[in-house]
């Protein structure tokens, strides 16, 4: 079967020149198809005798396997080789800028409410919420802030119109302490809850706006004291700042629904200018506090001589406006694009005591 | 409430140090506010003596001065008219800062003749309005001694922040008492002997219609007394805190009543008419008070009046009339209580802020109207001379005396700090309490005059603590109620952080507007319609913040607008909050509301810019109501808007008879009113309306995911244009509910060669089989139910 060497030779090099594959097919056909010539030469088998046809069916056979296995690696290379081609063509410029969508962010008040609950919750505390159209007795009068009491000066009070038949006109809650009535008119000691909301006083200028937020706390039961109310705000106000050893200072004062009542400042160091939180020789205003008086448990029908507690209340703003380093209250509700942007906080970054406070 | 070191030390004996006592005070409740330390301001003046002024050479109303500054003779020269030879002055050298002026003091060339440094007013020293003249010291002042020092400025200020009811730390000698007891020095007693009066008392108090509202009233005569200038020390202490010398006898009222917290006031005995009386104010009164200033008083104002008219203002203000002249000879002085609620209504009512309102107000020791009068009367002797009637006094002093049970456990259990028995009655005796130990776990605790603000128990605990110092209460961490904690907000709070998360996710910027809104825009919003009625404020602080918005979005295109104004005019803002249709707690709303105004896609290499629709609302709020478990295929899509949006491309979500969420394009009169340029739309989704999800456990339903490939089959209807598209897929599905798994539109075409006044509604439906493949026979019939259900249900035709 010399001449089968010639027709490898012949077929095997025309394969390699084959240069598109649709001539290479054309070759395959030629070559193993049904009337290929390689195909032909299998059909003269039958002529021979059982030894030649043996030594020649395997002579055949093993020109048809290469063949076709040459027809294959031709058919991947130039496969590939297309392929580069048009690789080689699909480019994209990817300077281009993406498909914009907008970039929506959180307001630092919200961010700085979900803290602040990321915090008490830990300690135990509930959510307890009302309304902003408060009645006089919850605002003030439950609150042992009688009618001329110079407390209430303290306050400058927004109120509705009085109605005919009313004796008090209702107000815009001048602090969430309200919250505090009707959590303890509703619920029975053990009481732990923090009340974030809206608050108003009529006052505006360069460090007052009209409406504000305040956070209040309550504890009642029958064992809670001034060092748990210590501890309770010292280890919030470190959590809050991050700031493990913030100095904090409980220093007596004065208000109507807490006895005895403090004011709690935080360290801060004010030498050149700028404000820092932490060790330092000046000290910060950030809240009031002190054990529920016992007239106001009496007036939400606790028994003072059973149970007592706490409160405390603080302004969300300005907690907000220490920690992350903005200068104006009153830019809070401006509702300014680049302000929102820039203060504002990304969804997905939910605070938690176990995942992080803060980035 | 202002004091000096020195003035402090007049009534406590004490060595600590000025950040040693202002530490004291704010921690034991009388907050520091500042410290003002004029010796440092005022340290380059000296005493001067003024050795030679004669006549300006060039200038008629100048004197050149040589002036003796205790170093050195130097030319000044001087424009003040009282400038003279032999006086004693205060010199500024050239390089001074003059705190009146602000300006550092040059060398200067005055008409010709050189000039070395100032001899100053107190108005250049920044320490008053007084510019007549120069400041003329005593002969006896020491040329070339600071004048600071000089004046006792040496001696720092105090200015502390008074919670109300520490009405006996108004005078000084409240302010020593507490820093005895808390361990800073000895408490020195005042004098408060009683002075025997020579004579009776031409001017008798009558006391009419006040009962309680002025219990007491004592007063005396004094005869022959000389109304001069105060003593130096008297002037020095009322220029400190920031006070006008005036003259001896209205200094020695305003030195009591900051000294000691007992308001006093003389009348000139000449100008009173008939007794002083104690009496209600009638309607259609008036009194010409000392500030100069003619008010009018109201029936239940406490007045002092004789036989001529009203006088004073009872615990307010003294009149003008009746007030005391450098030439006044004979005057009464009154020492009287007035009830602290009564001068409060009444100071209010005025809009008068005196010394006396302000300590009446917070209320002042009962006993003071008695021992008062003697103070002002051994002060008017020795200042005025003259001679003292025997006293006056009409009424009664109030009853003060009561007794407190306080068990000194309640230090340790409500207090949280131990403070020995021992320690606790020394503090409380201190203070001024009487201390009776009827066991060693029961005390009977008298408060005294001055300390109307202690009630009970736990007052007493706040005056053990606060003197034995906040510091020393141990921190307690709050201990646990579980060994984890339990969720701190329920699913219904907690669908407002998810709400804020959701919708800046969703690409819009979180705003927190005010719950006010000005009226003219609120009435827009009001969803019952502009007529009605409001929550307005009855004291707004402008007049655009005189209502409570009935809706957020008002707020947000208002915001929108200011961007807009600003060069960013497409704005995405959202706002969860409330929003308030009445006063009651059911009428204040709670709900996510956004806006989209402007440009939704901006302009893009890619693709055209496209403006916010209604459909970019409607997905916004649908992808609230997804999130919440709304069963957001069940809701009807009705075109019930409130009248602020567009009425023909906005529309409510309603789950059976509750809106739950409603949005569309706003209304271009309310842009208009906003004063923002459209389009814009927005949504609402009323949190507090949604379904509440049922606790039927945390497992979920099983999924049924079907072994068959699903279907789609498309189908296009004819319909009249009015039709809800809506309407044909409700049809749709409604064909074969377990079979349809969901029916989508894909194309909506109108004009063209349809008919006029209909439109070509293309949806897709998706066929799920569940138990085996369907046969041809099968979708056929399918097709023919979806068919027939759409036209039935809109009368729409299928295109074929």
């Amino acid at each position: 079967m010399q001449h089968l060497d010639g027709l490898k030779d012949k077929w095997l090099a025309a394969i390699a020149g084959a240069g598109a594959l649709d001539q290479l097919e054309s070759l395959r056909v030629e070559a193993l198809g049904k009337k290929g010539e390689v195909t032909g030469l299998m059909k003269t088998l039958g002529s021979l005798s059982p030894e030649e046809r043996k030594s020649a069916g395997q002579s055949l056979n093993q020109l048809k396997d290469a063949l076709a296995e040459a027809i294959e690696a031709r058919k991947a290379a130039l496969e590939e080789g297309a392929l580069n081609q048009r690789l080689k063509r699909e480019t994209l410029d990817l300077s281009l800028p993406a498909r914009p969508e907008l970039d929506g962010r959180l307001h630092p008040i919200s961010q700085t409410i979900d803290e602040i609950v990321a915090i008490f919750g830990e300690m135990g505390f509930g959510v307890a919420e009302g309304p902003d159209i408060e009645d006089d007795f919850k605002n003030f009068t439950a609150l042992n802030i009688p009618p001329d009491h110079p407390a209430r000066q303290m306050q400058d009070t927004f109120y509705l119109p009085k109605k005919p038949g009313e004796k008090e006109a209702m107000v815009l809650r001048t602090h969430t302490s309200p919250v505090q009535i009707r959590t303890m008119m509703s619920k029975k000691p053990p009481i732990r809850v923090i009340c974030p909301g809206r608050t108003y006083r009529s006052d505006s200028d360069m460090t007052h706006t009209p409406m504000f937020h305040q956070v209040e706390g309550l504890v009642v039961d029958e064992t809670t004291h001034m060092g748990h109310l210590k501890g309770c705000l010292i280890d919030f106000v470190r959590a809050f700042f991050g700031i493990d050893d913030l100095p904090v200072r409980f220093r007596n004062s004065f208000f109507p629904f807490t006895e005895p009542s403090a004011e709690v400042d935080i360290g801060c160091d004010r030498s050149g200018g700028e404000l820092k939180l932490g060790q330092g020789k000046d000290w910060l205003e950030i809240l009031g506090c002190g054990m529920v008086h016992p007239k106001v448990l009496a007036n939400c029908g606790i028994d003072p001589a059973k149970y007592q507690g706490f409160a405390f209340g603080m302004g969300i703003e300005r907690i907000a406006m220490l920690k992350y380093g903005i200068p104006d209250l009153r830019t809070f509700f401006d509702a300014d694009l680049r302000w929102l942007k820039h203060y504002g906080f990304v969804p997905l970054d939910v605070p938690s005591m176990t995942g992080g406070l803060t980035r | 409430m202002k004091f000096t070191l020195k003035w402090l030390k007049e009534h406590l004996d004490t060595d600590a140090d000025v950040a040693t006592i202002a530490r004291t005070l704010t921690m034991i409740g009388l907050e520091v506010e500042h410290i003002e330390d004029r010796a440092s301001d005022l340290a380059p003046f000296t005493i001067g003596y003024v050795v030679e002024a004669v006549q300006h050479p060039n200038a008629d109303k100048l004197r050149v001065c040589k002036v003796d500054t205790g170093k050195e003779i130097v030319q000044v020269v001087c424009g003040a008219p009282n400038a003279r030879t032999g006086m004693k002055g205060v010199f500024a050298p050239v390089g001074s800062f003059i705190p009146g002026t602000r300006l550092d003091l040059k060398k200067g060339v005055i008409r010709g003749v050189e000039s070395n440094g100032m001899l100053c007013s107190m108005r250049e020293m920044g320490l008053g309005q007084d510019h007549d003249g120069i400041i003329d010291l005593a002969a006896d002042a020491p040329v070339g001694q600071s004048f600071a020092a000089y004046m006792g400025y040496g001696d720092p200020v105090f200015e502390i922040k008074l919670t109300p009811d520490r009405a006996d730390c108004l005078g000084v000698h409240g302010i020593a008492r507490d820093l005895a007891a808390a361990g800073l020095g000895t408490l020195k007693p005042f004098e408060q002997k009683r002075i025997e009066g020579t004579f009776e008392s031409p001017l008798k108090w009558q006391r009419a219609d006040v009962g309680d509202a002025c219990p007491l009233a004592v007063g005396r005569y004094f005869r022959n007394v000389t109304n001069g200038p105060s003593p130096q020390w008297l002037q020095e202490r009322l220029i400190a805190i920031g006070l006008r010398p005036i003259s001896a006898l209205v200094d020695i009222t305003n030195f009591v009543t900051y000294d000691l917290n007992r308001p006093l006031h003389v009348f000139d005995a000449d100008k009173v008419k008939g007794h002083p009386t104690m009496r209600m104010a009638k309607a259609g009164e008036n009194v010409l008070a000392l500030d100069g200033i003619e008010y009018a008083l109201e029936p239940g104002m406490v007045v002092i009046a004789d036989d001529n008219r009203v006088e004073a203002i009872g615990g307010v203000m003294g009149g003008e009339l009746s007030g005391v002249t450098p030439e006044t000879r004979n005057v009464f002085l009154e020492s009287a209580l007035f009830d602290a609620v009564n001068t409060a209504r009444t100071g209010r009512k005025l809009g008068i802020n005196s010394d006396a309102r302000y300590r009446f107000e917070r209320g002042v020791d009962p006993e003071s109207a008695d021992w008062g009068i003697e103070v002002g009367t051994r002060l008017i002797l020795e200042l005025c001379g003259g001679e003292a009637s025997h006293v006056t006094r009409a009424g009664e002093r109030p009853e003060w005396h009561r007794t407190i049970a306080f068990r000194p456990e309640r230090v340790r259990t409500l207090g949280g700090v131990e403070v020995p028995a021992e320690r606790q009655r020394d503090i409380l005796s201190k203070l001024g309490f009487g201390v009776e130990e009827e066991s060693a776990a029961r005390w009977s605790v008298t408060p005294p005059s001055w300390r109307a603000d202690i009630e009970g128990e736990a007052d007493l605990v706040e005056e053990v603590i606060r003197i034995n110092d906040y510091d020393n209460i141990p921190v307690v961490s709050m201990p646990k109620l579980s060994a984890l904690p339990h969720p701190a907000i329920t699913p219904q709070q907690r669908r407002v952080p998810l709400a804020k998360r959701l919708l800046a996710s969703r690409g819009l910027l979180e705003a927190v507007t005010f719950s006010f809104m000005p009226s003219a825009i609120a009435k827009l919003f009001q969803p019952k319609g502009a007529n009605a009625p409001l929550v307005m404020l009855a004291n707004p602080i402008s007049a655009d913040l005189d209502a409570m918005r009935p809706s957020i979005l008002g707020n947000l295109l208002l915001a929108a607008a200011r961007n807009a104004a600003r060069g960013y005019p497409d704005v995405a803002l959202f706002e969860v909050g409330p929003s308030y249709l009445d006063e009651t707690e059911k009428g204040q709303i709670l709900s996510a509301t956004g806006v989209r105004v402007g440009l939704h896609r901006p302009r893009h290499w890619e693709g055209k810019p496209r403006n916010a629709d209604a459909f970019d609302a409607k997905a916004d709020a649908l992808a609230l109501l997804q999130m919440f478990g709304a069963p957001v295929d069940n809701l009807q899509v009705l075109p019930e808007a409130p009248g602020y949006y567009h009425p023909g491309r906005s529309a409510v979500l309603r789950l059976g008879p509750t809106i739950l969420a409603q949005f569309g394009e706003l209304h271009p009169n309310v842009l208009k009113a906003c004063d923002l340029k459209g389009p814009a739309v927005g949504f609402e989704v009323f949190l507090d309306r949604l379904p509440t999800t049922r606790a039927k456990g945390t497992a979920r339903p099983l999924l049924n995911a079907s072994p068959f490939q699903p279907l789609e089959r498309d189908f296009a209807f004819l319909v009249d244009a009015g039709v809800a598209a809506d309407k044909l897929i409700r049809a749709a599905k409604s064909a074969d509910k377990a079979l349809i798994t969901e029916a989508k539109v894909f194309d909506l075409f109108q004009g063209g060669a349809l008919p006029e006044g209909k439109k070509s509604i293309a949806f897709s439906v998706t066929i799920q089989p569940r138990e085996r493949t369907l046969t041809d026979q099968e979708i056929e019939a399918l097709s023919a139910k979806i068919v027939a259900a759409v036209n039935k249900a809109t009368g729409g035709e299928l295109r074929k």
